[in-house]
């Protein structure tokens, strides 16, 4: 226990310490809450649509998650590259032990950064459906920050430069939040739309976000709770599989 | 000074069809200083990356203290600490923090890490710093952080691989002060590379030389220079192992680096 306490402060110290990773992280999350909440949600109520605020939220702290899931993978790639790594694999301390400090650390980080942005998004003039219902809202905040920072590792075992990282964020990251219902309703967008973003786990995330926070949803939370676990499992059973798999 | 503290038996590394390490047998005994020398591409890097359990054996027998590193890894793990030849420490932790993290990861108990750690960084003279950045610190006052922390959790081995890459003359002649000393009073068992044989001929007590995956000479200085009839180990080095230079490339490889070149193959 000790040792993952240990791993895991590590991971919230460097967090602490380091300002710029904070705002890195928080800082487009933000500008989308501000220029999509302000500027597009006019034009949302005046479809008739409601409250855009209300719906955006939900599909803003699941970016934020995912950004800083990501974000944190780029320490494993760090500590690959610049040895600590080496450090740490040739201890007699299991490599599932080290994963899952440092993997515990970085969900902290998101569930962290998640808060914020939902604090902030107070400010703007969010206000979720019920209070109560902010518990089980905080559930699925910290199920998605493990799910991401799991993704976000697997990723980072398996590349070994940075460029090939920013490749995979490109390719793999601004899909994945785009092609989402994180930013429109699914109900009334062209059909291969919607299909892909069905495929997404991150609309299902989305989705169950909403339903506590908003009280609107698109699948229903019984199906965003199956594919929420699902794709926990998937990607921890992926950033195991591959952790393992790093030689030095 | 007659324990056999690290066995290695017909060791061999393959990757894919390509022989890194090719059948060696060597012996160091307990407290003794044992030099591993060998051009860049030998199999230097490779032996001591086996010999610290961080790559797979493909046959042959590896004992560290008597613990067989493919199936006690764990045990033969607590047996040895190592400085790395890439910097490894926490930028963004203090001195003592990557000490601190160290001792948790070798499950040494608060009292006797703390007491431990006060007492290797003032050896190092680092005491006074334990509670700067590392960000901040200069290569050798890196490098004496990671001497401090390969000795944290008391082991049997010290491996130093390439320890003095880079570092000013002052620190070296530090470090190897040090050194001798952990082996004279402590009986640690040192096993280190190098690329200035200098240093190998004044502190190694025995000496291995690597060339193309196989131990092609060991033995005292002594032993070597009367067996090339030279004067210097460095002259005895260069009489066994060529004076061409190497890269860690063939021909096989389209004079890729290996690395590289293992990576395209995996691509492919």
């Amino acid at each position: 226990m000790e040792i993952i306490y240990a791993l895991w402060l590590r991971q919230v110290r460097r967090y602490t310490r380091s300002s710029s990773r904070l705002i890195g992280t928080l800082g487009q999350p933000l500008l989308l809450l501000l220029a999509l909440g302000y500027g597009i949600g006019a034009i949302y109520r005046k479809a008739g649509e409601g409250d855009y605020l209300a719906f955006l939220v939900p599909g803003i702290i699941a970016q934020t998650v995912l950004l800083s899931g990501i974000f944190w993978g780029l320490i494993i790639l760090q500590d690959k590259r610049f040895g600590f790594l080496s450090e740490l694999l040739v201890t007699p301390v299991s490599r599932i032990k080290i994963l899952l400090g440092s993997a515990l650390g970085g969900s902290t980080i998101s569930i962290i950064q998640g808060i914020l942005i939902f604090i902030i998004s107070m400010a703007l003039g969010f206000r979720p459906y019920d209070w109560i219902l902010v518990l089980p809202a905080l559930l699925i905040l910290i199920v998605m920050s493990i799910s991401l920072t799991s993704l976000g590792a697997g990723i980072a075992s398996m590349v070994n430069d940075f460029q090939g990282f920013q490749g995979i964020n490109n390719l793999l990251i601004t899909p994945l939040f785009f092609l989402s219902s994180a930013l429109y309703p699914l109900n009334n967008v062209p059909k291969p739309l919607a299909i892909i973003s069905s495929c997404n786990p991150i609309s299902y995330m989305v989705d169950a976000m909403r339903f506590f926070l908003s009280n609107t949803t698109h699948f229903g939370i019984q199906k965003d709770l199956i594919v929420i676990t699902i794709t926990m499992v998937l990607t921890i059973t992926f950033a195991v599989d591959r952790f393992n798999k790093i030689e030095m | 000074m007659s324990k056999t503290i690290i066995k290695a038996d017909k060791l061999v590394k393959k990757f894919g069809d390509f022989v890194a390490v090719n059948e060696i047998s060597f012996e160091v005994k307990q407290g003794e200083i044992f030099a591993f020398l060998g051009p860049n591409g030998a199999g230097k890097s490779t032996t001591i990356k086996m010999l610290t359990t961080m790559l797979h054996p493909t046959s042959g027998i590896l004992e560290m203290a008597g613990h067989d590193v493919t199936t006690e890894r764990d045990s033969a793990r607590k047996t040895f600490g190592i400085v790395f030849q890439d910097p490894s420490l926490d930028e963004e932790l203090s001195a003592f923090e990557n000490m601190d993290l160290h001792g948790v990861l070798y499950s040494i108990p608060k009292k006797t890490r703390y007491k431990r750690i006060e007492e290797l960084l003032k050896l190092v003279e680092l005491w006074d710093r334990k509670d700067t950045m590392i960000k901040t610190f200069s290569g050798g006052m890196r490098r004496r952080l990671e001497i401090a922390r390969g000795l944290l959790h008391e082991p049997k081995i010290l491996f130093l691989d390439e320890p003095t890459l880079g570092l000013d003359t002052q620190t070296r002649n530090l470090m190897w002060e040090y050194v001798r000393k952990l082996s004279n009073e402590k009986g640690m068992t040192i096993f280190f590379t190098t690329h200035y044989l200098e240093e190998a001929e004044d502190i190694a007590q025995k000496i291995a030389i690597i060339d193309n995956g196989k131990i092609i000479a060991r033995g005292t200085t002594k032993e070597l220079c009367k067996e090339t009839k030279t004067e210097t180990l460095e002259e005895a080095y260069l009489k066994l192992t060529g004076k061409t230079t190497r890269d860690e490339s063939s021909a096989d490889n389209n004079g890729l680096n290996f690395k590289t070149a293992m990576r395209n193959r995996n691509l492919r």
